[in-house]
């Protein structure tokens, strides 16, 4: 059932991924998706992205980092920078690429010394290293200081950005099928333990916190090239902590919960804008009630395994 | 496993790049504009921070553009009736971008008016521009904010003055009126503090003075000891402080402190109460700043605004709410004028002689930006006494 590339299972998400892209190319393209909505569709998409990538380091790997924003914040303007130079695809591509060579590098830094310690150093030095990124931003005379990129032409497509989430989506759930991915599942519930069983805990850490980095970086990358302005203070502190709330609003480690979280945070959002005053208060009523009654996230760790139901359907069958 | 994955990652780009081909053109909207009828209402974008950091400005706004269709609407003699749709933008540029589409979108307003900040408003001169939808920001002071490379975006539009124009006025004051011949520069090293310094300096050389000395410092300091003490024997005979009230208050007091009694000048970063519990009331003697909006000799329109304001919200207007309310009614004066949406509306934006209460002005067509003059108000014992208007040529 699971040999071959071609399998059952895989043409099914296939299907489901091309059926989805095809719906909603088609209500954008007949306008029941007007701008609006499609914004807010491209904005989710990029929190899915986010959301993703950073369940793979908390979640999977069991890193608290906090440093979310700040990948995101040198995608964005590598993105911006070089797309403003080169108005069209390759300029992208060539900023998404030249994001990915500077996150590497700086996820490298950060990451190497302080994933071989235990606890929280890792969210204080992530925090840390993300205001660097942004005060660096905020003083360099190419990122045009405090005022901000404006003129980013708007690449970001909705092929490129249904592209970019799955992708990530691939990237994350099949690392976390791997052998490296299980020796993060090991690190994460019991380092100790996991070192006994000879795993490199430093190792597999620094690769799930790479992987992380890189695909933050693309997002930032999307969101440049879809709003055309970048201004520093769009990647504080708390764009992480938004970042962190839609992975623990789902449920940590699972990727269906991210997906979903990050839809449905979407959604509270624009629905919540029609009380404009009251709007953060509900907001953070939610999320308390939600911590309260669901601590595990609104889905826990389950996921969404389309060869369980496809199980389920065939025991049923055989039954009958 | 892992050759697997690559397989199925090339499958799937290669199903959506083959897709892609499939999506059709975006929908691009080829209406620009349309007539009103007589007793149409017309919905206008309030587009503001209302929470976030900067709530507070987003907040004095929102009242007075509410306050400006309120009493539209009172009005008998008009032609439509307004009503007023808020969004909050978070202070955020995308949250702004996201919501100006709402509001053109959703809401089908004729015009926006905000954000206040000029990262926000920024954010959506594109979509306004391609929507054909006006959009006026009452305090997008940024230098060059209105443009789009060399030209100005064509549906942006601010009822504030640049930066750099504020500090082109002090120049001039302190140069002209003043009689000054060396300053010295203190400013903060933000977009705002660099903008104002920059050309404080270039206009008072143009105006035959000399800069001494140019200190910079970060927002949040609180020590200026070391930096006074390093310009004192420049002989500047006035001292330009290009920065917010927090720390320019500390720098009067310090500065006063330290025997610095030549005049010293600033901008509308001035502009706050905290500034007189900062400096302390016996320090803000000789002391001018600009500003777009003073109490002082207020005209009759000014006047029944502040009572209008300060009956319905309960506390006092600021800069921002003036500047807020001008900003409304000059739409609202151009819907009336031309029972008009979209490029006809703009054009009149672009034509219009517009009486405010925080002066008379027409917009410079190259850069979007009123022509307007200046007020300079002094300070005596912390309290504003004179204003006088300073035009830049």
């Amino acid at each position: 059932m699971t040999k071959g590339i071609l399998n059952k299972i895989n043409l099914m998400w296939v299907a489901i991924i091309v059926v989805l892209y095809l719906l909603l190319s088609y209500m954008m393209a007949a306008g029941i998706i007007n701008s609006y909505y499609k914004i807010t569709l491209f904005n989710m998409c990029i929190n899915i992205m986010l959301a993703v990538s950073l369940n793979l380091v908390i979640g999977i790997c069991g890193q608290f980092s906090l440093g979310h924003a700040g990948f995101m914040c040198i995608g964005a303007y590598s993105a911006g920078i070089i797309t403003k130079m080169m108005p069209n695809y390759a300029g992208l591509i060539l900023g998404i690429l030249v994001g990915f060579v500077i996150s590497t590098i700086a996820a490298l830094i950060v990451s190497i010394p302080t994933l071989r310690l235990k606890g929280d150093y890792l969210a204080i030095a992530t925090l840390g290293f993300s205001e660097i990124i942004r005060i660096l931003v905020q003083n360099m005379k190419i990122t045009n200081g405090a005022a901000g990129l404006s003129g980013i032409p708007a690449l970001t497509t909705w092929p490129l950005l249904m592209l970019g989430v799955v992708l990530t989506i691939v990237i994350c759930s099949n690392f976390t099928r791997s052998a490296p991915g299980r020796a993060c599942i090991a690190v994460r519930e019991d380092e100790i333990a996991a070192e006994a069983m000879g795993i490199n805990t430093t190792k597999y850490k620094v690769i799930a916190f790479v992987i992380g980095a890189l695909l933050a970086s693309a997002a930032g990358a999307l969101f440049a090239c879809n709003f055309y302005v970048i201004k520093p203070t769009q990647f504080t502190f708390n764009k992480s902590i938004d970042i962190l709330v839609m992975v623990v609003f789902g449920g940590m480690g699972s990727m269906t919960s991210s997906v979903l979280a990050a839809i449905a945070i979407g959604l509270l959002n624009m629905v919540l804008q029609n009380f404009t005053d009251a709007r953060m208060i509900i907001y953070g009523a939610i999320l308390v009630i939600m911590m309260i009654f669901k601590p595990q996230g609104l889905f826990g760790d389950r996921e969404i395994s389309l060869s369980k139901i496809v199980d389920k359907a065939k025991a049923k069958k055989e039954a009958n | 496993m892992k050759g697997n994955m690559w397989k199925v990652l090339a499958a799937g780009t290669m199903a959506l790049t083959m897709l892609a081909g499939c999506s059709s053109s975006s929908t691009g909207k080829e209406e620009t504009g349309k007539k009103l009828n007589e007793g149409d209402t017309v919905k206008i974008g309030l587009n503001f921070e209302l929470s976030g950091d900067v709530s507070s400005y987003g907040q004095a706004e929102r009242n007075a553009a509410q306050l400006a269709i309120e009493q539209y609407n009172e009005r008998s003699d008009t032609k439509f009736k307004a009503e007023g749709v808020e969004v909050d933008d978070k202070g955020d540029a995308a949250e702004s971008t996201t919501q100006a589409i709402k509001l053109i979108e959703e809401d089908g307003v004729a015009a926006i008016v905000g954000p206040a900040t000029s990262g926000a408003s920024i954010a959506t001169y594109e979509v306004a521009t391609q929507n054909n939808t006006p959009v006026i920001s009452p305090s997008a002071t940024q230098v060059n904010a209105m443009m789009n490379g060399e030209t100005p975006y064509e549906y942006a539009w601010r009822v504030c003055f640049e930066d750099s124009y504020q500090g082109a006025a002090m120049a001039i004051y302190s140069a002209d009126t003043l009689k000054c011949k060396k300053a010295a520069i203190i400013n903060e090293t933000s977009d705002y503090g660099q903008g104002l310094a920059n050309q404080f300096e270039t206009t008072f050389k143009e105006h035959g003075g000399e800069v001494v000395a140019h200190e910079q410092y970060n927002a949040g300091d609180t020590d200026f000891a070391s930096m006074l003490t390093k310009i004192k024997d420049s002989g500047f005979d006035v001292l330009y402080i290009a920065g917010y009230y927090s720390e320019a208050g500390l720098i009067i007091k310090q500065a006063r402190e330290d025997g610095i009694d030549c005049p010293i000048v600033g901008a509308d970063g001035f502009e706050s109460e905290k500034l007189v519990q900062l400096a302390g009331k016996e320090n803000l003697n000789e002391v001018w700043y600009t500003t777009a909006y003073t109490t002082v000799n207020a005209s009759d329109e000014l006047n029944a605004f502040i009572d209008a304001y300060t009956k319905k919200y309960d506390q006092a207007p600021n800069m921002f709410s003036a500047l807020a309310y001008d900003a409304t009614n000059l739409v609202l004066d151009q819907l009336e004028a031309t029972g008009a949406t979209g490029e006809e509306l703009n054009e009149a934006i672009k034509k219009a002689n517009f009486e405010g209460i925080t002066g008379s002005f027409t917009f410079d067509e190259k850069t979007h930006t009123p022509v307007k003059s200046v007020m300079v108000v002094n300070q005596v014992d912390g309290v504003q006494t004179e204003a006088t208007e300073v035009k830049v040529d």
